[in-house]
C-alpha cells in the first residue's frame, strides 16, 4: 500500500511527463477501441441489411452472387424466375411469406426494383425495422413509383415528378422511353441499407418497361417471347435504332442492316446491334409507323400503335417473371428443409441461400481488410507502450536519488522493482481508461455525424469481448514493459549502494 | 552484547576491484557518539554501506547491534537496516514527490517495528514531535523542494530518527552547512539521539566538528586498503 501510495505520488510529482505518456497511450487505445467500434458497426449494419429473412431464392448461380444483385443492388442477375415458379413456392406450406423482386433496369445509376405491396409489409432491416414512407404514399399504380431515400435526395425529385427508366443497369442506359414515365408517388424513410439507393415500381410496372421488346403479352407464345427479350437484359440487342430500321428488311444481312436502312430514309444509324431475329419478324406489322421517335420503333406489333401511360392500366399487365424473392418461412426450424426443396427443384434451375450464411461468407472474404485494419491499430498501441518505457527509462537517471533513500530507509530491490512496475502498470491502466473513455466520448458526439454522413451505424453498446480482451493486453504489456526500467533500476540501486552520485 | 558496531578482519571491494576497505578491527560501544574522520576516497560512505547493509562485505565479520550482518541475506538485512538503522545522506536526502510530513513518516510506514516503537502515538503525531523538536514544525505540509538546505537536512534527521533506531548513520550531514548551522544541527541530533538512547556515528572530512564527539575514528588509520 505504501509502494503503491508512493508510485502514485510519483507519477502525480512528474504530472506532465506522465499525463503526456497516459495521452498517448490513451489516444492508442482509443484508435484501437474505435476501430474495433467501426468493425462491429460495419459488421452489424452489413449483416444488419436484411433481416427475418429466413431464404433468398433464386435462379442457380453464385450464392454471394445472389445476395449481391438481391440485397446489395449489386451486379448483374443472369436469369429470372418464372411467375409460376415463384407462385409455386410461394403457396408452399411451410411459406409464411414472399416478396418478389424483378431486377433489371434503372434510373440514372440507381437500380429500379420491381415488387409488390409485399416489400412494405414484410422486409425487414437492422433488427426488425420495416419500412417507412418518408412522404407520399407507397407505389400502387402501373407507373407509380417509390424513391430510396437517397435517390430522392441526390436527384433532387420531389412528390409528383415524372422519371423515365432506363433499360439495362448502367448509369446510361441503352433507351431512354419518356414514352412511358413514371410518377414519384413516394419517398421511403432513410434505412442506412441499399434499400436507399433504390427506386421500387410495381412488378406490372417492370413488366411494363419490358414491352419495348415485345408487347404486352395477348397470348402464351408471346409471354415466350417475353421473357426471352427478358432474360438477357444488358444483351447489347437493345441498339434499337438498327432495329427499327431492320425491321423494314428483315432480309439483310447484319452488316448490310444500317446501309440498307438509310437508304430508305435519312435517320441516322449506328452499327453495333443486332437486329432480334423475333423483332425484325414482328415489326412489318407496323410498317409505316414509328418512324418518328427511335424509342418508338418497337412499339408492339399486336397492339396498333404506340403504348402510352394512360392507355393501359395494371389489371392489363401480366406479370411473367420475377429475378429473386425473399422468403419467411412459418416455422424456422423448416427452413433447411425448404432451401433443400427449391435447390432440388426440377422445373426450373433455382437455389435458395440463407442470409445469414451468404452474408458471413461474404464477411470472410472481407476479413483481410479487418485484420489489416486491426494491426495497424495494435501497433499504434505497442508505439503508445513504448512511448511509456522510454519515458519511465529516462525518469531513472533523475531518480537514482530517490532510489538510494528508498533503500536507506529500508526499502529492499524488490520494493523498487515493485514501485516501477506499479507506475508502470497505472500509466497503462489510466491510458487504457481513458482510452475508453475518450472513445465512448468520441461515439457519443460522432455517432450521429458517421450516420447522418457515411449510413454507418455505430453502435454504443458496453465493451465486447474483444474490446476487453484488448484493454487487458494493454494493461499486462504495461505491467510487462515495467520490468525493463525496474530492473535497470534495480541494478543501478545495488551499484549505487547509498552512495549517491549525480 | 553492549557494542553497537563490531568489524574483524572487514575487507570489501567493488566487483573484482582494488580493495577499498581493509579494517582488521574497529569496535564502537552503544551509545557512542562517534566521529568517523577520513579524507575524500579514504572509504567513508562504503564503509557505511556496508555496516547499514547495502554492500556485502567480501570477507571478514560485521556485526551491527550484535546481528552478523554476513549472515542474513540480501532481504533480511534490508528488514534489518529499515528496523534498527536510521541514514542521512549528505544532501538531497529527501523524496521529492513526497512531502515533509510523509518524508519524516517514510522508515515508520515501511517497517513494522519502527512503527510498533513508537508506543502507540501516531506516525503522524510522533512525525510532528519530531519535527517539533528539530524546529521545523512549521514546515511540514510543505513541499521538500521549497526548503534551504538547513530544513532539509533537519527533516533527515527527524526520518533518521523516527522510530527510534538503536543506530544513526549520518553521511557528512552537515557540509552543505555553514559553520554556525552545522553547530546548532548538530546539538539537535545529539539531544534527539540522547532521548532514543541511540548510537551515532557521524562521518566527516571536516575536523573542525571533532570536539563536539565522544570518539573520533580517523578512517585512514583503521582502514589498511588506504594507502
Amino acid at each position: 500500500m505504501l509502494i503503491f501510495d508512493l508510485a502514485l505520488k510519483s507519477l502525480r510529482n512528474r504530472a506532465f511527463s506522465t499525463s503526456l505518456t497516459v495521452g498517448s497511450i490513451a489516444l492508442s487505445v482509443a484508435l484501437l477501441m474505435g476501430v474495433e467500434n467501426v468493425r462491429v458497426g460495419m459488421r452489424e449494419s452489413f449483416s444488419n441489411t436484411i433481416s427475418q429473412t429466413d431464404l433468398i431464392v433464386g435462379t442457380k448461380g453464385g450464392t454471394i452472387q445472389l445476395l449481391l444483385y438481391s440485397v446489395f443492388g449489386m451486379g448483374a442477375p443472369t436469369e429470372n424466375v418464372s411467375w409460376e415458379a415463384y407462385r409455386e413456392w410461394a403457396d408452399h406450406p411451410a411459406v409464411e411469406w414472399t416478396i418478389p423482386y424483378g431486377l433489371g433496369d434503372s434510373h440514372r445509376g440507381f437500380r429500379v426494383i420491381g415488387t409488390n405491396e409485399d416489400f412494405y409489409r414484410h422486409y425487414r432491416y437492422r433488427g426488425g425495422q420495416q419500412i417507412a414512407l418518408a412522404e407520399g404514399r407507397a407505389n400502387e399504380g402501373l407507373f407509380d413509383v417509390t424513391l430510396g431515400a437517397d435517390v430522392a435526395a441526390e436527384l433532387n425529385y420531389a412528390l409528383g415528378d415524372e422519371i423515365a427508366v432506363t433499360h439495362g443497369l448502367g448509369e446510361v442506359g441503352f433507351i431512354n422511353h419518356d414514352h412511358m414515365p413514371f410518377t414519384v408517388t413516394g419517398v421511403l424513410a432513410k434505412t442506412f441499407t441499399p434499400v436507399d439507393r433504390a427506386i421500387y415500381v410495381t412488378l406490372e410496372g417492370m413488366e411494363a418497361i419490358h414491352w419495348e421488346d415485345g408487347a404486352p403479352p395477348a397470348s402464351d407464345d408471346e409471354h415466350d417471347h417475353e421473357a426471352e427479350a427478358q432474360a438477357a437484359p444488358s444483351d447489347d440487342g437493345h441498339a434499337h435504332e438498327d432495329e427499327a430500321e431492320a425491321a423494314h428488311d428483315d432480309d439483310h444481312a447484319h452488316d448490310d442492316e444500317a446501309e440498307a436502312a438509310h437508304d430508305e430514309d435519312g435517320h441516322d444509324h449506328d452499327d453495333d446491334g443486332d437486329a432480334h431475329a423475333d423483332e425484325a419478324e414482328a415489326a412489318p406489322a407496323d410498317d409505316g409507323h414509328a418512324h418518328d421517335d427511335e424509342a418508338e420503333a418497337q412499339a408492339a406489333p399486336a397492339d396498333d400503335g404506340h403504348v402510352h401511360a394512360e392507355d393501359i392500366s395494371i389489371e392489363d399487365v401480366e406479370v411473367t417473371q420475377v429475378t429473386s424473392f425473399f422468403v419467411g418461412t412459418t416455422n424456422r426450424r423448416d427452413v433447411l428443409q425448404l432451401q433443400r426443396e427449391i435447390n432440388d427443384f426440377e422445373d426450373e434451375p433455382m437455389m435458395a441461400v440463407i442470409p445469414g450464411v451468404a452474408l458471413n461468407e461474404m464477411w470472410q472474404g472481407l476479413a483481410y481488410a479487418e485484420t489489416g485494419l486491426r494491426l495497424v491499430a495494435i501497433f499504434v498501441v505497442l508505439v503508445g507502450l513504448l512511448g511509456m518505457l522510454v519515458s519511465l527509462y529516462t525518469s531513472l537517471n533523475e531518480r537514482r536519488r530517490e532510489m538510494a533513500i528508498l533503500r536507506a530507509v529500508g526499502a529492499g530491490p524488490n520494493r523498487i522493482i515493485t514501485l516501477l512496475v506499479l507506475e508502470s502498470l497505472c500509466l497503462a491502466s489510466a491510458g487504457a481508461l481513458a482510452g475508453l473513455t475518450l472513445v465512448y466520448a468520441l461515439l457519443a458526439v460522432a455517432q450521429p455525424l458517421v450516420e447522418a454522413q457515411a449510413g454507418l451505424f455505430i453502435p454504443i453498446r458496453p465493451p465486447g469481448s474483444v474490446e476487453l480482451l484488448f484493454l487487458g493486453a494493454v494493461v499486462l504489456a504495461g505491467f510487462l514493459m515495467g520490468f525493463v526500467p525496474a530492473l535497470k533500476a534495480y541494478r543501478t540501486a545495488l551499484h549505487d549502494g547509498l552512495a549517491v552520485r549525480v | 552484547m553492549s557494542l553497537a558496531i563490531d568489524l574483524r578482519r572487514l575487507r570489501f571491494r567493488y566487483g573484482g576491484g582494488p580493495w577499498v576497505l581493509d579494517i582488521p578491527e574497529l569496535t564502537l560501544e552503544r551509545g557512542t557518539r562517534a566521529f568517523l574522520f577520513g579524507p575524500s576516497g579514504s572509504g567513508k560512505t562504503t564503509l557505511l554501506g556496508v555496516l547499514a547493509g547495502v554492500l556485502e562485505a567480501e570477507e571478514g565479520e560485521v556485526r551491527v547491534l550484535g546481528e552478523d550482518l554476513a549472515s542474513l541475506s540480501g532481504a533480511q538485512r534490508d528488514a534489518f537496516r529499515a528496523e534498527h538503522i536510521g541514514y542521512v545522506f549528505q544532501m538531497f536526502n529527501l523524496i521529492p514527490y513526497l512531502s515533509v510530513l510523509d518524508n519524516i513518516a517514510l522508515p515508520a510506514r515501511m517497517n513494522a517495528e519502527r512503527r510498533a516503537r513508537l508506543d502507540g502515538t501516531g506516525v503522524r503525531e510522533t512525525a510532528t514531535q519530531l519535527a517539533d523538536h528539530l524546529q521545523i514544525g512549521d514546515l511540514l505540509k510543505k513541499p521538500v523542494t521549497e526548503l534551504s538546505v538547513g530544513q532539509q537536512q533537519r527533516v533527515a534527521a527527524c526520518r533518521a530518527l523516527i522510530g527510534s533506531p538503536e543506530l544513526i548513520v549520518a553521511d557528512e550531514p552537515t557540509s552543505s552547512l555553514d559553520f554556525d548551522r552545522r553547530e546548532a544541527f548538530l546539538e539537535l541530533l545529539f539531544q534527539e539521539c540522547e532521548r532514543a538512547g541511540a548510537t551515532l556515528v557521524f562521518v566527516s572530512h571536516d575536523r573542525t566538528l571533532e570536539g563536539m564527539f565522544s570518539r573520533t575514528i580517523s578512517l585512514p588509520d583503521v582502514n589498511k586498503a588506504v594507502l
